[in-house]
């Protein structure tokens, strides 16, 4: 089953349209990047799914439901702007949020413990939240986040305001959580984070889709036949199956070259025409990185 | 609807558990009987100590009859040359200088003073004056001084309201004014020290950007109302407090000082006898303090809360509103503005019409429009309104807080997500209008 469906979901607001009938599809227990440039209406859509605004048109699907009100505690929702009551001591404030997601009072208490004891940090639990560090109000507001056991995690930009050692300790939990069956929406720019865990995603441009996909669906579609070959002595090759497109010479008479095949054809064969015309150190097709993929359609976009 | 109840919990427990919260609850009621004792027990006293000030005299006229109540007189002979450098040389007051004149054109009368004198001092010499050029006349016409004695009275209105069933109850201006001031001020100072804290609380939700996180688990709707209603508990209990507090203190210190405070019931029961008795007793504090009694504090006290619940909740969505729409308390006093209007408008006619003339046609409109009706209404209601003025006022008044609450919450919902936007009355149109 899929974890949430939008179908042809529009939103316009006086002066322009948000989204403008964007389906997305994202199969459960899996990292979603959900990716655009500022402005692009992914923050709206994060606010559809979080019922924070209506769309217009269209429908949203979460675990196969009509998206209403009850969905509420499905979700955990870290937004790019975070914030927590500042005069409020951090158990309190995770008792009420936790308590506003549907959970028990008794319920949400144990749990308060348990995370509170995982993050190390257990003696916080009576410090008003103006008194923390920004990367411990980070790490509270990432307890607030998953302490309902939700099944959809929204986070956005979640790694901002984190140093490298709580980075990887968010990244730990966010691969645990989808071990233990979460589906995971990133809405990042940070394009390594994409790269590293992400199995699906969605790009959008202009209050559209324009890309969706597995990671590997949407890098084949990327791939454009080109090689790095890592050679001794130099070779020329141009001719009607390839194009030279870069070669640049290191030291002691080595160099590295860009060949684009024109035709479709194995890797062996351009392989063994190379074998032919230098010596071969290094062969490695050139996958596209979701930055470039990322740069190359929201810049063809703009230049329409 | 669970949610809701979470969220004024959360509220109302923020706001008791403040220390200014104790502070205001406790001292409030200490202070302002402490402050009135104080400054009655000061004037008393200055005036009992106060030395009466010396004003030097020059009669040319002869008519001058020195009253020493006030000032103490000194008589000059001499030139008034000859007046003015003595009263220089003196710590003294004034020099009053009386020429010689006509009783039908008392002209050319001076007062020499080396400070500006106060409008009562210029007051009290005139009324001297004008009193015996008055009796001077009188005696011209052949009015003995006997009669013009026996003319003067002192007259003070005893006022009793009757009621339908027949019921007498004496009812004194003077108090019946001091409660519908003290009801409105009250009324003003409640809804907007509690008004602001919502919106306060509002732009702190904002800016510190908690507010996202929990709408993504309540309606924007559920957390205004849970936020409003939750300050209105913490405002009723406060008053409540002092109702109390005030209360006890009252009869605390009656007790004290040994006067047996009537049982209210009785009063009224009995009220012709009391009338009787209270004549007896012919202690003015005392018919003041029993006519204090007698007012029906229930009924006003139950009129109190309702309009401050009713006028609080549609000042205090108005104020959501605001807090939603801007991103600082600085930003929000340009939309402040509209809605001090007609809090000001209540609050001005107190003094300039409801409390003169409470059943006037001004302020019985006042006490009608929802707006003003909080303060104009507790101006009044001491004065007795008339049963199908205060059902209209009050169903008025719960359709205002309807209407704005459902305006304010349109407001709401958009404002607080938007952050950083430059918001003016057209901006707030556009929120208004837009679709969810």
């Amino acid at each position: 089953m899929d974890a949430l469906v939008t179908r042809e979901v529009t939103k316009r607001y006086t002066n322009h349209t948000a989204l403008d009938q964007v389906s997305i599809t994202i199969p459960e227990q899996t990292i979603f990047g959900l990716l655009g440039p500022n402005g692009a209406g992914k923050t709206t859509l994060i606010r559809i799914i979080n019922q924070i605004i209506n769309k217009d048109e269209g429908e949203v699907l979460l675990f196969g439901e009509k998206l209403n009100p009850n969905h509420v505690g499905l979700i955990g929702y870290l937004p790019e702007e975070r914030g927590l009551y500042k005069k409020l001591k951090v158990g309190e404030q995770l008792l009420y949020l936790a308590r506003l997601k549907g959970l028990k009072r008794a319920d949400a208490l144990t749990r308060i413990k348990v995370w509170l004891e995982k993050f190390d940090i257990k003696d916080w639990a009576n410090k008003k939240v103006e008194d923390l560090s920004k990367g411990m109000a980070q790490k509270v507001q990432f307890i607030s986040t998953v302490m309902h056991e939700p099944r959809l995690i929204i986070l956005d930009e979640p790694f901002s305001g984190f140093d490298p050692v709580n980075a990887k300790l968010i990244t730990e939990e966010i691969l645990d959580l989808k071990k233990k069956g979460c589906t995971i929406i990133f809405s990042t720019h940070r394009m390594e984070t994409v790269e590293d865990l992400c199995d699906h995603i969605a790009l959008i441009n202009k209050s559209k889709k324009i890309l969706e996909g597995s990671k590997k669906q949407v890098k084949d579609q990327f791939r454009n036949n080109t090689f790095s070959i890592d050679h001794k002595g130099f070779f020329s090759l141009n001719n009607g199956h390839y194009e030279l497109l870069k070669q640049e010479a290191r030291e002691d008479n080595h160099f590295n070259s860009l060949v684009k095949m024109k035709s479709v054809g194995s890797p062996n064969e351009l392989l063994r025409d190379l074998i032919q015309l230098t010596e071969v150190n290094g062969f490695q097709e050139k996958i596209p990185t979701m930055s470039e993929i990322f740069i190359t359609l929201v810049k063809g976009q703009s230049h329409e | 609807m669970n949610k809701i109840w979470l969220i004024i919990h959360r509220e109302f427990l923020n706001r008791v558990h403040k220390k200014s919260f104790l502070v205001a609850t406790i001292l409030v009621p200490l202070i302002f009987p402490a402050i009135i004792a104080l400054l009655v027990f000061v004037s008393k006293e200055s005036e009992k100590n106060a030395q009466k000030e010396v004003i030097h005299y020059i009669d040319e006229s002869g008519v001058f009859i020195p009253d020493s109540s006030k000032y103490i007189y000194k008589n000059f002979n001499g030139t008034l040359e000859d007046a003015k450098k003595a009263f220089l040389a003196s710590d003294d007051f004034g020099l009053l200088y009386i020429p010689g004149f006509e009783l039908s054109k008392p002209e050319g009368i001076m007062l020499y003073t080396k400070i500006n004198p106060s409008l009562d001092d210029v007051g009290n010499l005139e009324g001297a004056l004008a009193g015996r050029v008055k009796d001077l006349k009188m005696q011209r016409m052949n009015i003995d001084q006997k009669l013009l004695d026996s003319l003067k009275t002192n007259i003070s209105i005893k006022t009793v309201k009757l009621s339908e069933s027949g019921q007498e109850k004496s009812s004194n201006s003077a108090i019946l004014f001091g409660i519908g001031m003290a009801g409105g001020i009250l009324m003003y100072m409640f809804i907007f020290i509690y008004g602001a804290q919502i919106m306060q609380g509002i732009i702190e939700e904002k800016t510190s950007k908690v507010v996202e996180v929990i709408v993504s688990s309540v309606k924007p709707f559920q957390l205004m109302m849970g936020k409003i209603i939750g300050l209105a508990s913490v405002g009723l209990l406060q008053f409540l407090i002092w109702i109390i507090l005030m209360s006890t203190l009252t009869f605390g210190v009656l007790g004290y000082f040994g006067i047996d405070p009537p049982q209210q019931q009785a009063m009224q029961q009995m009220s012709g006898e009391m009338a009787a008795q209270q004549d007896m007793m012919n202690s003015e504090f005392m018919n003041g303090f029993n006519e204090v009694l007698q007012l029906p504090w229930m009924f006003i006290v139950s009129v109190f809360l309702f309009y401050f619940l009713g006028g609080y909740l549609i000042y205090g969505a108005l104020f959501a509103a605001v807090g939603s729409a801007v991103d600082s308390p600085a930003e929000a006093q340009q939309f402040m503005f509209p809605i001090t209007i007609p809090m000001l408008i209540s609050y001005m006619s107190l003094f300039m019409f409801i409390l003169k003339d409470p059943h006037g046609a001004v302020s019985v409109w006042l006490s009608i429009i929802p707006f003003t009706s909080p303060i104009a209404m507790m101006g009044r209601i001491g004065f007795g309104v008339p049963t199908w003025q205060l059902v209209l006022s009050m169903i008025l008044l719960i359709g205002g807080f309807i209407l704005t609450t459902w305006v304010a919450g349109r407001i709401y919902r958009v404002g607080i997500l938007m952050s950083g936007t430059k918001v003016n009355y057209k901006v707030l149109t556009k929120w208004f209008m837009q679709r969810n």
